[in-house]
């Protein structure tokens, strides 16, 4: 891939940027006083700021770069980690869950499983969460130092230092709310960034008509049905008839629900944002809100990497070659900024694309300053000491964080085996999760000790599922059956990896009731309440007009998204 | 609220917005080749000094009424 050059229009965009990013830090500073105003935003973030953010903190290098790599390898397929996946899990959320993460004022998702099951479990998922956010922040990191290295030719240590010292400065000087602040400021920044991108490419391929009969050939030559990558679910009635290699059972159990759910429903880094929000019918309709541009995202992100692969197989050498020959899909996005972008608006879409990176990292690194201070550092290393204490601690976990996650890039460089080794031990841990919140939600016999084996158990089926199976091609090791022979070979890497969170989830939600019901439940009903769905008074409602009812709202987003899926279908 | 985002939200975008424009104006039209001969730099920077300015009278009108 060839680099370019950057003009000073380009550079005076990025300038700018950085200029308003750190200057809202610094605005914000004064109204830090106390830790909850650092770590929860002292409970103010108005709705449409907050959903955004809810939004934006997922917006890092796995969506923008990776989503457009998925829309280049599987089409319109992509679109089910939005309208199958995303959607139906940020209404739940939204609906049913809020009001416990809300109305319990637990401060993190970890605070919420000490108050509902026990100290173990809230210290197994904290642990757990504060390892992940580091190496995730710290991947992002990675990403973004080698993808300015490879199109712009900046120095990889440079962009490393650059990145993390403004994600630094904004997060020590104002907190959770500077961090929500300039999401939402990167949520626009993403969108109009890129959408020239999309438009221009569009009209390149001759609009959607043109890039669907441009796409039938790279489908057949693949081997499917011309199809394969413009319909969403034509082609799901077996993993070998689609590209994704996954069947439909596979795909809402796995994606649709586990992962999904899993990840929308308990990850604290983005349940932080509606935590943060002025009230409960605030916390409530921020998922909810967010689901709506979340649904339009796929024009955005899944159709540039149509257009790449579209002109790829045009061309015959649009995207850069692997050493295998295959195509380079994680630079689909980045090639069709520097195919279609002049000088100007091409600092626009680099300054979104580091944007999206820069969000993810403060995504992570603000869940990680509240998971570190209240849930490891003051309730086993030094509980009982002043706010203030708590929230110097929070300056100093800030600064930890960051150091952290910059080790974890050079980590990445040297070892990047192990890095993939310790996403797949996440990835276990994180399948199952889902399965304890919903018993612990909406079963209010479940006990702590059913709550941590079942976890316990959960991620143990995962390991042990892995271990035995192999995608097709996959070589014994990270990739599967590192615990002796594959017993079943799956169509393809996701397959296999959706399967893997069915196994886990199942074995955690089945292993947590048998236990519960051998155990005894500790808690009174007086303590359950608000963190058990029975034992909770339902939010009141009464007071707000019928289009602000979460449920209302709910069910009209999903509304949109089964009429998404329909045009696509 | 202790700074209604929409003001340094305006703010930039309105920076962007003339930045681009400006930029549009004054450039040479074969810079355009690759965007199929559009000036993009001209229409998409007056997209966003739009959006920016109406960020402003947003912000403007928010305080007022405050």
């Amino acid at each position: 891939m060839d680099q370019i050059q950057l003009g000073a229009v380009d550079y005076a965009i990025l300038i700018v940027y950085f200029a308003f990013v750190l200057g809202i830090g610094w605005v914000l500073r004064r109204h830090v006083k106390s830790s909850e105003d650092f770590f929860l935003s002292g409970r103010s973030i108005p709705t449409w700021i907050a959903g955004l953010a809810f939004l934006s903190a997922n917006l890092g290098a796995q969506e923008v770069i990776g989503m457009a790599a998925s829309g280049a390898k599987y089409g319109i397929m992509t679109s089910h980690f939005y309208w199958v996946g995303a959607i139906p899990a940020m209404v739940f959320v939204g609906v049913f869950m809020m009001p416990f993460y809300y109305g319990s004022k637990a401060r993190s998702v970890p605070e919420y499983l000490r108050l509902r099951f026990d100290e173990k479990t809230r210290g197994f998922n904290a642990i757990t969460f504060a390892l992940m956010t580091i190496f995730s922040s710290g991947i992002s990191m990675y990403a973004l130092a080698k993808l300015l290295e490879l199109i712009l030719g900046w120095d990889f240590n440079a962009s490393i230092v650059v990145s993390a010292v403004i994600v630094l400065v904004y997060i020590f000087l104002g907190g959770l709310t500077s961090a929500i602040y300039n999401e939402v400021l990167q949520f626009f920044l993403i969108v109009l960034g890129f959408l020239p991108l999309v438009l221009l490419g569009l009209k390149d391929v001759g609009g959607w008509s043109g890039l669907v009969q441009k796409l039938h050939p790279v489908a057949t030559s693949a081997g499917y049905a011309e199809g394969a990558w413009t319909d969403s679910w034509k082609h799901l009635g077996s993993a070998g008839a689609n590209p994704m290699g996954v069947e439909w059972f596979g795909m809402m159990m796995g994606l649709g629900f586990v992962l999904s759910f899993g990840y929308w429903c308990t990850d604290f880094l983005v349940v932080q944002r509606a935590m943060a929000a002025e009230n409960m019918g605030a916390a409530r309709r921020t998922p909810v809100l967010a689901a709506i541009p979340k649904a339009l995202f796929p024009a955005l992100v899944i159709v540039p990497g149509m257009i790449a692969i579209a002109l790829h197989h045009q061309t015959g050498g649009f995207l850069p070659m692997n050493a295998d020959g295959t195509p380079n899909y994680n630079l689909a996005m980045p090639a069709l900024l520097i195919h279609y972008l002049p000088t100007g608006l091409l600092g626009l879409g680099l300054t979104a694309l580091m944007a999206s990176f820069m969000s993810g990292m403060a995504g992570n690194v603000t869940a990680f300053n509240t998971v570190w201070t209240y849930d490891i550092y003051q309730s086993y290393i030094k509980p009982g000491q002043s706010d203030r204490h708590y929230l110097r601690m929070g300056h100093a976990a800030t600064v930890f964080g960051i150091v952290a996650s910059v080790a974890a890039a050079y980590a990445t460089t040297r070892f990047n085996n192990i890095m993939d080794m310790l996403q797949l031990v996440f990835a276990f841990v994180n399948a199952p999760l889902f399965a304890t919140f919903l018993l612990g939600m909406f079963w209010r016999r479940a006990t702590g000790h059913g709550a941590f084996y079942g976890l316990l158990l959960g991620t143990l089926a995962a390991a042990a599922h892995h271990g035995l199976t192999l995608p097709a091609g996959g070589v014994p090791g990270i990739k599967g059956a590192f615990l002796g022979a594959a017993l079943h070979t799956y169509p393809s890497e996701m397959a296999q990896n959706f399967w893997t969170a069915i196994l886990a989830w199942t074995t955690c939600f089945l292993g947590t009731i048998v236990i519960s019901l051998l155990t005894t439940c500790r808690k009174t009903d007086a303590e359950l309440v608000g963190l058990v769905h029975s034992l909770t008074p339902k939010p009141a409602e009464g007071h707000l007009a019928w289009y602000e009812r979460p449920a209302t709202l709910g069910v009209a987003v999903l509304g949109l998204t089964i009429v998404l899926n329909l045009i696509f279908w | 609220m202790q700074l209604d985002l929409r003001l340094p939200m305006g703010l930039m975008f309105s920076a962007f917005g003339a930045l681009l424009t400006i930029f549009g104006l004054v450039s040479d039209e074969a810079l355009y080749q690759r965007s199929l001969g559009i000036n993009v730099n001209l229409w998409w920077g007056l997209v966003l000094l739009a959006f920016g300015l109406a960020m402003l009278a947003l912000a403007r009108k928010g305080r007022t009424r405050a």
